[in-house]
C-alpha cells in the first residue's frame, strides 16, 4: 500500500500492464515499468513524470473502461504526476499552493500586476506614467534599471532555489542513489528526447486527444510554447549583456537581436498557449485530469499573458500606453517567475529528470 | 440501411476488416456488421499481439528469415498433419505479402515484446497490440468509405441454392431489418463464448471454462451457415485452450490472465495429485496443451505449485501467487488435503535427480521413479514460502468451421462452391488448423483469407 489513493491505483495498473506489455513500443513508460516487478512510491512518481499523456495506451488498451479491469494509464498517471509536484515542492509549507493552483496563480498575477501599476503611479508623476518616451533608457524613466534588475534578479534566484530543491527531492526519490550523479551521455539523451518531445507522438502516429483518431497537434503547440519561452528568455539575456557589456540601453530597434528574439518568442507564446488551451478544452474527459485543470490553465494563461503584454509593449512602446503596458508586462513576468516552483512549470523539470533517469536505466540495462 | 451493398461483411475483427478493405479497394460498396458494441469490436483480434508470416530475410523487426518451407513444417508439426496442404501452402505463400499489405493499411510493427524472444524471428508484433492494429484497420476502412455498424447482430441469412441473398439483423435501438448484398463475407469467428454449444461436446465441464475473449463470440453466423447447407470442417470438440488463472473473469480476461510457470514447479489437481509431465516441452508449445489437460481434471481446476526460488523466473502475473510458509498452510489456502499435498511434494522432491537447470533448452534436470515423470527442469520444491497459482481452462477459439477453397469461397455440403459466399478468419481456421496451434497463426489466417475473400467478393459483385 502506498501513501495515497492514486499511487495505489497506479500500482494496480502497473501490475496489470506488466503482465501484458503490449504497449512497450509506444513510449518510455512501459519499458521502464518492465525493469521492475514491484513499485515503490518513487518508482510510480518516476513513471508518472515519464508519461507525456499522448493517450495512445488508452486507445490501444483492450482493458480500458468499460472493461472491468478499468485500465486508464494516462489519466491515472496525470493525477499522480500532479500530486507529485506538491509532494516534492520546496519549502514544504508552500506545497499547498498546488491545491487550487489556478486560484493561487490568478491572485498572484493580479496582485503582481496591480503592484507594478500602483508602484509606477506612486513613484512617477502622471505626466511621466502616461508620457511618450523614446530612445535608449525610455523604460527606465518609469523604473530605474537597477531596481528592475534587483527585483527580477531576486525573484529569479528564489525560483531557481525552490526549483532546484524540489527536483533534488524528486531525483533522490526516483531511485538514484543518494548523491548519485547523472552521466553526460544520459543528460544529452534526455535533452534530445525532451527537445523533440520524442514521447509525445503516440508511438509514431501522433497523439490522441478528443477521440480515437491520432490527429492531436499538442506537440506542435508545445514546441511553439516552449521554444517561444526560450526565445523570450534569450531576448532578455542578450539585452542584459547589451546593457552591462556594451552599455546599450533598451528599448532596441526592431531589427536588433533582443527584439527579434523577443518577437519570435512572443508569437510562440501567444499561438502555442492558445493551441494548448483549445486542446485541453476538447480533450476526451476520460483522459483529462480534471483536478489539475486550474493548474494547467493557470500556467498556460500566464505564458499567454506574458506573450501578449510583451508584444503589445513592443507595438505600442512609442505611445502613451507604454507606461501602463510596461507595468502590466513586468507584473506578468514577475508573477510567472515567483509562481514557477508552484505551478505547471515544474512539469518540464520533473519530466526532464525522469528522462535522464530513463536514459541511465537504458544504458545500465544495455 | 435499405440500400443494397455489393459486399456484406459479417464480423468485425482482423479477417473482417481485411476483407472489407480489400473489397472496397476492389471497387465494391461495403457494409461491415459487428455484433459487439464499439468498445468490444473485433472479437479475438483485440487480444492478439502478433502474426506469423513467411519472409526471406531479416527485417527491422524480425531477427532472421522464415522460409515458406519452414512455416509449412511448423504447421505440419503442430497440427500433426491435420491440415489441407493446398490451402495451407497457399496461405503461407500469401503471408509474405501480407507483411507489407497490412502496413499499407495503417498497421505498425514492432520487434517482439519483452518475454517473447523465442518469437522474434518468426512473428511480427503489432505496435500497441491487437486493439491498436484493429483501430488502424478501422480508421483505414472508414477513410476508404466502408460503412460500419456496431451492435448489429445477424440473426438469420437468406440463402437459396448456395446463393446468399440477404441477412436479417437485430439491433438494440434500431430494431430488426434485412440487408441485401451481392456477395457475403462471413468473418464472424467461432463459438468459444457460447457455453451451451460447448456443452454439446464437453458436458457440464464447460461451465468451469473461462473464455479469454469477449462474450460476443457466440458462433451464431457459423451455426446458421452450417444449418443452411455449408460444408463443415474441423473437429467440433477441438479448441485452443491454455491454462489461465482461476481468479480471472468469466469473459475477456485476455492475455494477462495466462500462466507460464508450469515448468518451474509441479501441477496438481484438486486431489493434490500430479497428472502430467510438467517438463515435456519448451515454450510456447507446452503453453498450448495445459488448457486441455486441466479441462480433463475433476472440476476443471488445477494448481501450479512452486517455491520462492523461482518467483522472478517468469513474467510478473496479474494475480499474485497464493503463499504459505509451509506446504500444509498453502494446502489450507487452496482447500487441498494437506497430507496429500505434502506426500506429493515429498515424493516429487525425492525423485529429483541432480542436473544443470536451464529453462531455455530441454535440460537434464529429471525425475526418476515417479509417475508421471517430470522430464526436464525438475528441481526440488523446498524453499518457503511455498506458492501456487490456481488455474482453469481458458478457451481461446474453436476449430469447427466452414469449408472453403483457395478463393476463400465456401463449399456447400454437396461439394459445390457457393456462388457468392466467402469466409475468412476463425470461422474457417479449421481448414488449415485441424488441431494444435502455433503463435500468431490465427492472425495469418485472418489477414490472408480476409484479403482474398474481400477481393473475390468484390470481383463477384462486379460481374
Amino acid at each position: 500500500m502506498h501513501g495515497t489513493r492514486i499511487l495505489d491505483e497506479a500500482d494496480r495498473l502497473m501490475t496489470v500492464c506488466n503482465s501484458c506489455r503490449y504497449c512497450e513500443g509506444l513510449c518510455a513508460v512501459f519499458p521502464a515499468m518492465e525493469m521492475r516487478r514491484a513499485f515503490s512510491d518513487g518508482d510510480l512518481n518516476y513513471l508518472a513524470n515519464l508519461c507525456h499523456s499522448c493517450g495512445a495506451c488508452y486507445v490501444d488498451c483492450q482493458f480500458s473502461p468499460p472493461h472491468e479491469f478499468n485500465v486508464n494509464v494516462p489519466k491515472t498517471l496525470a493525477v499522480a504526476r500532479a500530486e507529485s509536484y506538491a509532494a516534492y515542492a520546496w519549502p514544504r509549507a508552500v506545497s499547498s499552493a498546488f491545491a487550487r493552483n489556478g486560484l493561487v496563480i490568478s491572485i498572484t498575477a493580479a496582485l503582481s500586476m496591480a503592484a507594478f501599476i500602483l508602484g509606477f503611479a506612486a513613484l512617477n508623476d502622471r505626466s511621466v506614467l502616461f508620457g511618450v518616451h523614446t530612445g535608449p533608457g525610455a523604460f527606465y524613466k518609469l523604473m530605474p534599471h537597477n531596481a528592475m534588475a534587483a527585483l527580477f534578479g531576486a525573484a529569479f534566484l528564489y525560483a531557481i532555489l525552490a526549483l532546484v530543491m524540489s527536483v533534488r527531492a524528486f531525483w533522490r526519490d526516483i531511485g538514484t542513489p543518494i548523491g548519485g550523479r547523472a552521466d553526460g551521455g544520459s543528460i544529452f539523451q534526455a535533452i534530445r528526447d525532451a527537445g523533440e518531445l520524442r514521447y509525445l507522438d503516440g508511438g509514431g502516429v501522433g497523439c490522441y486527444n478528443e477521440d480515437d483518431k491520432p490527429t492531436d497537434r499538442r506537440k506542435l503547440y508545445h514546441h511553439l510554447t516552449f521554444y517561444g519561452f526560450l526565445l523570450c528568455f534569450a531576448a532578455t539575456s542578450v539585452a542584459t549583456l547589451y546593457h552591462y557589456l556594451l552599455g546599450r540601453e533598451a528599448p532596441y530597434p526592431w531589427w536588433d537581436l533582443p527584439v527579434v528574439l523577443g518577437t519570435l518568442g512572443g508569437i510562440g507564446l501567444i499561438v502555442g498557449p492558445i493551441g494548448l488551451l483549445a486542446a485541453k478544452m476538447w480533450r476526451d474527459p476520460a483522459l483529462l485530469d480534471e483536478f489539475s485543470y486550474g493548474m494547467d490553465v493557470g500556467f498556460i494563461a500566464m505564458l499567454f499573458l506574458t506573450g501578449v503584454t510583451g508584444m503589445l509593449l513592443l507595438v505600442l512602446r512609442e505611445t502613451a500606453a507604454m507606461g501602463p503596458l510596461l507595468a502590466l508586462h513586468l507584473g506578468a513576468v514577475f508573477a510567472l517567475f515567483i509562481t514557477m516552483p508552484y505551478g505547471k512549470f515544474v512539469h518540464g523539470l520533473y519530466r526532464f529528470a525522469a528522462l535522464v533517469r530513463y536514459a541511465q536505466e537504458r544504458r545500465t540495462a544495455a | 440501411m435499405s440500400s443494397k451493398y455489393d459486399v456484406l461483411v459479417i464480423g468485425g475483427g482482423n479477417a473482417a476488416l481485411c476483407a472489407a478493405i480489400s473489397a472496397r479497394r476492389g471497387g465494391a460498396s461495403v457494409l461491415v456488421l459487428e455484433a459487439a458494441p464499439k468498445f468490444y469490436r473485433g472479437g479475438n483480434t483485440r487480444h492478439t499481439r502478433n502474426m506469423r508470416c513467411a519472409h526471406d530475410a531479416a527485417t527491422e523487426i524480425l531477427t532472421g528469415p522464415y522460409s515458406e518451407e519452414e512455416f509449412w513444417e511448423d504447421l505440419l508439426r503442430v497440427t500433426g498433419g491435420q491440415t489441407d496442404e493446398v490451402l495451407a501452402r497457399h496461405m503461407i505463400r500469401e503471408s509474405k505479402d501480407i507483411l507489407n499489405w497490412i502496413v499499407e493499411h495503417g498497421v505498425r510493427w514492432q520487434p517482439s515484446l519483452g518475454g517473447t524472444l523465442s518469437l522474434g524471428r518468426t512473428n511480427s508484433f503489432f505496435l500497441g497490440g491487437g486493439r491498436a492494429m484493429l483501430n488502424a484497420l478501422y480508421l483505414t476502412a472508414e477513410r476508404l468509405g466502408v460503412a460500419v455498424e456496431y451492435d448489429a447482430e445477424v440473426t438469420d441469412l437468406v440463402i437459396e441454392d448456395g446463393m446468399f441473398l440477404a441477412a436479417r439483423l437485430k439491433r438494440p435501438v434500431k430494431g430488426e431489418t434485412e440487408i441485401r448484398a451481392t456477395s457475403l463475407v462471413a468473418a464472424a469467428g467461432g463459438f468459444e463464448a457460447n457455453i451451451e454449444w460447448l456443452k454439446q461436446y464437453w458436458g457440464e465441464a464447460a461451465d468451469n471454462f473461462l473464455i479469454r475473449g469477449t462474450p460476443y463470440n457466440r458462433g451464431s453466423v457459423l451455426k446458421i451457415l452450417l444449418d443452411k447447407g455449408v460444408q463443415e470442417v474441423g473437429d467440433p470438440t477441438q479448441c485452443h485452450a491454455v491454462a489461465i488463472d482461476a481468479r480471472a473473469p468469466k469473459f475477456d480476461g485476455g492475455i494477462i490472465t495466462r500462466h507460464d510457470s508450469v515448468v518451474f514447479g509441479i501441477v496438481v489437481n484438486k486431489h493434490a495429485q500430479r497428472f502430467y509431465d510438467e517438463g515435456e516441452d519448451i515454450w510456447p508449445k507446452r503453453y498450448a496443451i495445459w488448457g486441455r489437460l486441466v479441462a480433463a481434471q475433476p472440476d476443471q481446476i488445477a494448481y501450479i505449485i512452486f517455491d520462492s526460488t523461482v518467483v522472478t523466473s517468469f513474467m510478473p502475473t496479474l494475480f499474485p501467487p497464493i503463499a504459505g510458509q509451509t506446504i500444509a498452510e498453502l494446502a489450507g489456502k487452496l482447500a487441498l488435503d494437506p497430507v496429500a499435498l505434502e506426500k506429493t511434494i515429498t515424493e516429487f522432491n525425492a525423485a529429483v535427480r541432480p542436473g544443470t537447470f536451464d529453462h531455455t533448452i530441454l535440460d537434464d534436470c529429471v525425475t526418476e521413479g515417479i509417475t508421471p515423470p517430470k522430464t526436464h527442469w525438475a528441481r526440488k520444491i523446498e524453499t518457503p514460502p511455498y506458492l501456487a497459482y490456481p488455474v482453469r481452462p481458458g478457451i481461446t477459439f474453436t476449430y469447427l468451421g466452414t469449408r472453403v477453397n483457395k478463393e476463400a469461397r465456401m463449399l456447400m455440403k454437396d461439394g459445390k462452391p457457393s456462388a457468392n459466399m466467402f469466409a475468412a478468419g476463425e470461422i474457417m481456421a479449421g481448414n488449415v488448423l485441424g488441431k494444435g496451434y502455433a503463435a500468431g497463426m490465427g492472425m495469418t489466417i485472418g489477414s490472408v483469407f480476409g484479403r482474398i475473400a474481400g477481393r473475390e467478393a468484390a470481383k463477384h459483385a462486379r460481374n
